[in-house]
């Protein structure tokens, strides 16, 4: 009776807060993105010759997330069923925008006005009971290119 | 140093190929940080703590591997890549790998 008490408390907690997150981050998110959309990330991996050579850099971002109590409950009973895990999905989404916002912003720190060749890293660092995922690590990375204006007032080669 | 994981350096050429150089770093929580993210679980967000220790052994492990290249003589290392691997309940290693080059 004490055990399932002290879930169903756990499962609310998670639920309150883990929503309230989850709302927060994904505001947080999209304000951030439409302030960086003029920075564009490239997935190629060699910058067009015509550009003038720029100083380049690399630049990284990564954030560790964890889900919260209520939606591992709902991913387990999931795992008896079969389908799509909605609340998975929504935590990769989340740290996979983020990972990249972070990246963007400390090349716009640099001065950078394109990041060519992103490559997105996830590894799940800790795994909770019976080997569900708890978090996962999220790293976003690519080259910064730098127009020599920028790059000679800020020092980078 | 010129660190990038662009296959070639934009205006530059590649005069040398000095083969791979990589650096690595494993790194373990320390107990408060632990408690803290094991009540982030319950509750579901960015686990700020592990964010930085994170960040810090890729340093390291970045540091690393420019100390092999700058040991090797070269002066830029192109094509990094980053993995990273929880070896054990608690540890994390991360892991950094690139070509090293002497570019003009």
């Amino acid at each position: 009776m004490f055990d399932l008490i002290v879930l169903i408390i756990l499962l609310a907690l998670g639920y309150g807060f883990g929503r309230l997150a989850e709302k927060r981050h994904y505001k947080s998110i999209i304000a951030r993105e439409r302030k960086y959309r003029k920075l564009y990330v490239i997935a190629a991996k060699f910058p067009p010759v015509t550009l003038p050579p720029p100083s380049s850099t690399l630049v990284t971002g990564s954030v560790v997330i964890s889900v919260d109590y209520f939606k591992r409950f709902l991913a387990a009973l999931r795992n008896l069923f079969g389908g799509r895990v909605k609340s998975y999905e929504s935590l990769l989404d989340r740290a996979r925008r983020e990972a990249i916002l972070r990246m963007k912003q400390q090349a716009a720190e640099l001065g950078a006005d394109m990041v060519f060749n992103i490559k997105i890293e996830t590894a799940s660092i800790s795994k909770g009971r019976k080997q569900t995922v708890g978090s996962v690590e999220v790293l976003a990375y690519g080259t910064a290119l730098i127009p020599e204006a920028a790059g000679a007032s800020s020092g980078i080669r | 140093m010129l660190i990038t994981n662009l296959e070639i350096v934009p205006g530059k050429r590649v005069v040398k190929h000095l083969g791979l150089v990589q650096g690595s770093s494993v790194r373990a929580k320390h107990v408060g940080r632990d408690i803290m993210a094991s009540l982030k679980n319950i509750f579901g967000g960015e686990l700020k703590g592990y964010t930085e220790l994170l960040q810090e052994s890729r340093e390291e492990a970045m540091n690393r591997m420019q100390q092999q290249a700058q040991s090797v003589g070269a002066n830029a290392v192109l094509n990094i890549r980053f993995s990273t691997s929880s070896v054990a309940q608690g540890a994390a290693e991360l892991f950094a790998y690139g070509t090293a080059v002497v570019l003009e």
